[in-house]
Formats: C-alpha cells, sequence, structure tokens
C-alpha cells in the first residue's frame, strides 16, 4: 500500500468477547491490509465494543477493508466515517527534557495554548496531556519537539458520528 | 432440558443436525467425545491420518451439499486438520471439525499435546467456537452448522477442552439460532438485475463464466435455462467444471492456466462476461489487468466481498446464484422468447473449436494420459463421481476428462492440495455409495494419503483409483521442463513404490495395464469390484499438460505444444 492516499476512518461495532481484536488483526495482516491505528473499548452496551481504524489508503482498498470486516461473524456493523460529519479525537502522553526555568515555561505555556495538561513534572522531565485531533497532536509535537521528546504514547483515533445517526 | 455430560450432548447435537457420518480419529483430548460415541446412531469411520478425515469431511460434503464433519484430537491431531481445513476454506466447502483440547486449567501452560488450534486455524475457518462451559455445547454445534453452511459456505472448527466435554450441565438444543453480526445475503437487487439484463441484450460476444458457486448452490437448471434462453456458449472456471455438463452444444469447458484452449480463445473475444459464482481467480483470470477489459462485466456472488476484490465489475448482483439466476431468466423471458442459433457469434464458437480440434496434436504413445482419460469417460456412467490428485493429473482431468452430469466432479482447486483426491473420493463414496465413484490420480499426489486404503477397504467404500502413473512429481517436472532449461531437481519417484503390491498389501485389488486394451478391462473390473481398486497406468514421464498459460500472463498469450 502507498505512503500516500487519503486518511480513513473505520468504524466498527464488535462482539466484546476474547479473541475478536485478535481476528480482525489477524485479517489486516493476511489481506495486507495497511492500518495506522486502531482503539478498542466498550460501547454503551457492555457486551459490544467499538472499534476505531484509521488508515491512509484509496477507496477501493478501504471498500474491501469494510467488506472482509463485514465477513467477520463477531463484527456487527462496520461503516466509514466521514470525516467532515463525525467527531474524532486522540489522547497523546508527550515526555520531554525539561530541566533549566525558560524551558519549564515555554512547555507551559504552550500546553495551555493547545489545550493540554501538565500530568507530571520530574527533576528533568514535564508530561503533556493532549487531546484532538492527529493533525493538532502533530502539531504540539513538532513544537515541543526541540526540548527532546524522551517518551511517547498516542493512543489513536475513536471516533462518532455527529448527532442523530 | 436434560442432563448429559458435553461429550454426549456433542453427539446428541451432530445426531440433531442429521449428520450420519463421521470421520476421525481418536486420542488423549478427545477420549470423552469417543466414548460417547459408543452406542450413538452415526457412523464412525476411523482414518489412517487426521488430514484425511478432513479430506473425506470435505469429499462427503461436497456430494451431500450439507456439511461434513470430522474429529481429531488436540495437538498433533489438531494441526494435522489444517491443510484439510484450508482446502475447504480456500473451495468454500462446508464443515464442521471438532478437536479435543486439553483442559481448561492447562490452557497456557504449554501442556502435552496443547496448541492453540483457534489461533493457528484462524485463516482458514470461517469461524472457530471453544465452548467454556459444557452447557454451552448444543447452541455451539447449532451455530457451527449455520454459518457453515448459509452463505457463502466453509468449515467451522469447534474446539471442546477435555474437563468441558467430562462435565455434566443441563442442556437445551435449541431448533433456531440467530447470530448477531452474521446475515449471510439472501435477494438479489432487482435493479442491478434490470441491468444486466439490458447488457446481456445489447451484448454481440456474450458468455457466461460459471464458477464453483453454481455448484455449492445446485443452480445447474437455471444455469442451463439462461444458457440456452440467450444462447451464450457457457466457459467454466476449473472450480465450476461441471456446473455445465460439457457435452453440451454450448459448453466450452474450463478456462485458466491449464484451460480448454476454445475457452481460453472464447473468453477473450467477447462483449459481455457473466461470471456466476467466481471470484476471478489468477488462476482462472490469469492477468487481473488485462482480464476482461474493454468488455462488460456481470458479476454474480453470493459473498458481498468478491465484488470488486480481484477485479472491477459493471453490475453487481449478489444474492444466492440460484436465485439469482432464476431472477434473471424471468426477466429476460418477458423480453425474448429464445435467441437465434445462427448467429455469427455462434459461428465463430464453431471456427473456434474446429480451429483447435484439426491445430492440436496428441502426444505420440499408445497409452497417454489424454486417451486413458477419454476411455474412463467411455465407461464410466453419466452419474458416476470423479474427483482428482493434484499436478499433471488434475490438469489433465480439466482438459480431458468431460463431465456429463453436473454436480458430479470435483477437485482441490483453490488450495490445490496433494492428497486430497483419494480420502476425498472415500468421502463422497460414503455420501453416495450406490454410484461408482473415481479418483484420477497421479503417483505423488496419491503416495501423500494412500493410507488411506486400509479405509476404504475396512469401510467397504470401494473406490477406483485411476493411477496415471510417471513415477515423478510431473507438474513441477514439466515446469523445470519448461523455465528452468530441464534441470531437473527433486522430482523423480524411481520406480518406488510397487502401486499394484501397495493395494495388495491393505486388502485391496492392484491391476496394472500396459495397453488401451487392458486399460478398458481394467476400468471395467474396477467398477464391478466391491473393493478399492488401484489401476496402476505407467505414461511417459516427458507427456506435459497443454496448453499452458505461464503465471504472470495473459489467457491470450496461451502455449498450445511445446
Amino acid at each position: 500500500m502507498s505512503e500516500n492516499g487519503d486518511w480513513y476512518i473505520v468504524s466498527a461495532i464488535v462482539e466484546n468477547k476474547p479473541g475478536v481484536l485478535f481476528r480482525i488483526t489477524n485479517l489486516f495482516r493476511a489481506r495486507n491490509f495497511n492500518i495506522e491505528s486502531i482503539t478498542v473499548g466498550i460501547t454503551e452496551q457492555p457486551d459490544l465494543s467499538r472499534m476505531t481504524i484509521t488508515t491512509k489508503s484509496d477507496e477501493r482498498i478501504v471498500e474491501q477493508l469494510v467488506k472482509q470486516l463485514r465477513k467477520l461473524i463477531d463484527v456487527v456493523e462496520v461503516r466509514v466515517l466521514d470525516t467532515d460529519k463525525s467527531v474524532f479525537r486522540e489522547l497523546a502522553l508527550i515526555k520531554m527534557k525539561a530541566v533549566d526555568p525558560t524551558t519549564r515555561s515555554e512547555i507551559m505555556n504552550y500546553a495551555s495554548v493547545f489545550r493540554g495538561n501538565i500530568i507530571d513534572i520530574g527533576k528533568e522531565t514535564m508530561t503533556v496531556e493532549i487531546t484532538g485531533t492527529p493533525d493538532k497532536i502533530d502539531a504540539f509535537k513538532n513544537l515541543v519537539e526541540q526540548y527532546g521528546i524522551t517518551q511517547l504514547a498516542r493512543t489513536g483515533v475513536s471516533a462518532l458520528p455527529r448527532g442523530v445517526d | 432440558m436434560v442432563e448429559m455430560t458435553g461429550a454426549k450432548s456433542l453427539i446428541h447435537a451432530l445426531e440433531k443436525e442429521g449428520v450420519d457420518v463421521v470421520f476421525g480419529l481418536p486420542g488423549g483430548a478427545n477420549l470423552p467425545i469417543y466414548d460417547a460415541l459408543v452406542g450413538a446412531n452415526l457412523r464412525h469411520i476411523l482414518v489412517r491420518h487426521e488430514q484425511s478425515a478432513a479430506h473425506m469431511a470435505d469429499g462427503y460434503a461436497r456430494i451431500k451439499r450439507k456439511s461434513g464433519v470430522c474429529f481429531a484430537t488436540s495437538g498433533p491431531g489438531a494441526t494435522n486438520i489444517v491443510t484439510g481445513l484450508a482446502t475447504a476454506h480456500a473451495d468454500s466447502i462446508p464443515m464442521v471439525a471438532v478437536t479435543g483440547q486439553v483442559p481448561l486449567a492447562m490452557i497456557g501452560k504449554d501442556a502435552f499435546q496443547e496448541t492453540d488450534i483457534i489461533g493457528i486455524s484462524n485463516p482458514c475457518t470461517k469461524y472457530a467456537f471453544q465452548p467454556r462451559v459444557a452447557g454451552e455445547i448444543p447452541e455451539v454445534v447449532k451455530k457451527a452448522f449455520y454459518i457453515s453452511e448459509s452463505g457463502r459456505p466453509g468449515p467451522v472448527l469447534i474446539d471442546i477442552p477435555k474437563d468441558v466435554q467430562q462435565a455434566t450441565a443441563d442442556m437445551h438444543f435449541p431448533d433456531l439460532i440467530k447470530v448477531r453480526g452474521y446475515n449471510p445475503a439472501t435477494d438479489a437487487d432487482m435493479s442491478e438485475v434490470g441491468r444486466a439484463v439490458e447488457l446481456l441484450l445489447k451484448a454481440e460476444r456474450p458468455i457466461i463464466m460459471a464458477g464453483g458457486g453454481v455448484i455449492l448452490s445446485g443452480a445447474f437448471a437455471e444455469l442451463q435455462s439462461l444458457a440456452e434462453l440467450m444462447m451464450i456458449p457457457v466457459v467454466t472456471t476449473f472450480k465450476g467444471k461441471g456446473a455445465f455438463p460439457e457435452n453440451h452444444p454450448l459448453a466450452m469447458g474450463p478456462i485458466g492456466m491449464h484451460g480448454h484452449p476454445e475457452a481460453n480463445k472464447i473468453i477473450i473475444e467477447a462483449d459481455c462476461i457473466l461470471a456466476v459464482g467466481a471470484r476471478f481467480s489468477d488462476r482462472s483470470v490469469g492477468r487481473f489487468d488485462e482480464f476482461g477489459k474493454g468488455m462488460n462485466i456481470i458479476h454474480m456472488d453470493i459473498d458481498p466481498a468478491e465484488i470488486g476484490k480481484n477485479k472491477s465489475v459493471d453490475v453487481a448482483i449478489v444474492g444466492d446464484v440460484k436465485s439469482s439466476l432464476r431472477t434473471l431468466v424471468k426477466m429476460l423471458s418477458k423480453k425474448i422468447v429464445k435467441r437465434e442459433a445462427d448467429n455469427p457469434w455462434l459461428k465463430r464458437r464453431k471456427e473456434i473449436i474446429q480451429y483447435y480440434q484439426e491445430s492440436l496434436k496428441d502426444y505420440p504413445r499408445d497409452v497417454t494420459a489424454k486417451k486413458s482419460l477419454k476411455k474412463l469417460r467411455e465407461i464410466l456412467p453419466a452419474n458416476g463421481i470423479v474427483t482428482t490428485e493434484v499436478g499433471q493429473c488434475q490438469m489433465w482431468a480439466s482438459l480431458h476428462f468431460d463431465v456429463i452430469s453436473p454436480g458430479t466432479f470435483f477437485s482441490s482447486t483453490g488450495l490445490g492440495t496433494m492428497g486430497f483426491g483419494f480420502p476425498a473420493s472415500i468421502g463422497a463414496k460414503a455420501a453416495r455409495p450406490q454410484v461408482p465413484v473415481v479418483d484420477i490420480a497421479g503417483d505423488g499426489s496419491f503416495n501423500m494419503t494412500e493410507n488411506s486404503l486400509a479405509v476404504s477397504v475396512l469401510e467397504k467404500l470401494p473406490v477406483i483409483v485411476f493411477l496415471m502413473n510417471n513415477y515423478m512429481l510431473g507438474m513441477v517436472a514439466q515446469w523445470q521442463r519448461t523455465f528452468y532449461n530441464r534441470r531437473y531437481s527433486g522430482v523423480h519417484q524411481h520406480q518406488c513404490p510397487d502401486y499394484v503390491k501397495i493395494a495388495e498389501a491393505y486388502g485391496a485389488q492392484g491391476i496394472r495395464t500396459q495397453s488401451m486394451e487392458e486399460l478398458e478391462k481394467a476400468i471395467k473390473t474396477a467398477i464391478k469390484s466391491d473393493v478399492a481398486t488401484v489401476i496402476d497406468i505407467p505414461i511417459d514421464p516427458d507427456e506435459d499438460v497443454y496448453p499452458f498459460v505461464a503465471p504472470g500472463t495473459g489467457l491470450k498469450d496461451m502455449i498450445t505444444g511445446a
């Protein structure tokens, strides 16, 4: 699959039981689908999970991905979300080097502009929690890279369609 | 509600599904299931290797058109059926495989004969269950049969830990089951059928390409009435071989790598292809980009994921092909009484057939694969069932053995499993004991599961192994001849073993033939025999399969001879 292509967000409702995540990721591997991120968590119905999959791809491949997912017995519903008509968020924890007071205050300023939170301060590091679209997180990451990012954790995108659906 | 052990509930649930035969082999982790088999109302056929159990269940399923069932123990027993599951999965064959598993508390501890069969079998099963309490078993069995047989069929695995087999529970046997998230498509979209009607009526050079879906749904009559109404020539995929009587005036035989030359030729001259229950495999169409270029393609299939997978199409009709074809014929009949047989396209069809009949030369020996298979067809009754091993024998069968009665031919077409044919023929014989069953075999492939001779003899399931023997891994040798400048590597079988003696050692009948007269006699003897017969037919190791579409090339690049 090419590096290029458009972003797609695929949302799937799946059975909340052991082995389901394995079946889905194994399908991606076996059929050569390249995915950027995948998040899973239970929904308003405890026996169902919502899985949000993001992929950079083209329409034909995404159509196949959706059809192959639908074939899985444990997958109850699959759809490609229209990015204009849905809300999507990702959470990132970014730990960076921050020793001198100037750096620390700069980071705090940046974090506040990006509506992030400082969630941990150590002798030599600060950790920022930031939530938003992947673009926003990328922007923040690029901004603070100058201080030296020591550790980074991103959750991948979670998404829901807007309004009554 | 009735109290019983998990193992008993499994057997009872199988009986309720109408299962009459189970193929399997016991071991430590499925002892409780084998104990529950004693006195059960189903026939257990003991195999000599679990792979063969799966292939027998497969052959049985293809003839009965319902799930075949096989049993294996945990660990190596379970891994041995994987080839059989993958074979059935590649050809969309309904099957329910039941494996024993180590007790629940031992799972994940690398216990003796423990293997993660759910994980291993994932890519080659339609679904897999592992009941954790005995009370789940009846519902799991019901779901397994439903999933395996509905929609696009496929194998389903039930992996039962030993303690779950032994535990007792109040069992409820459901009559109906729903699986949330599983809604196999059924009815065709009428507007798409309407577009198909338009394209077919307007087409000057239409062709039907019938795939395995026609056989799986038993849509033989519907296919034939469509072809006859519109006077459309019919090619098949290899899996679809026998979906349409090959002696019918509109039949062209299989396309593909070793397809009939006239079929490969006519399909590239068509202007509209109606693909019915076919998946445009590389083996059938050659190059995806070249195939069907500039033609209208109508695709009927039960599996929505097949639409656009390998080939973009103009019209897609998703649903069971039997009912889709019926709808299509009904709509076409309103517009046309019967298309004239006297048209340029059918004339062209005749020309193509005639051209290849005159130009293709036979391999110059007294006994050849082609002559042998023509002889077999001459003698075998039309309702006789034929399966094949894999390799040259399989491709010769595709080329030279005409299937007359639809649905009487099958082969491991998707996975290409050597060793498939013989056990599968035994499964087919168990499904339909009253007709002769023949395995068109080569020595390399027959070697792999020949110990099923014991099963054939002891279970009184006499099949015929039609062994075209060149003591070679012939297809590999042919490729080495063609693409590797005759540098043979790992293909010689060195006149070993003696197949007549092998047959006799198991109490079967072995006949070696040296001429066409002897072959004719042997076939007649074998059909009448009440034990399995191995007909050892020595053929020249240099006899190649032609025509041939080399991998990576298109159907137009077909090579017709050396």
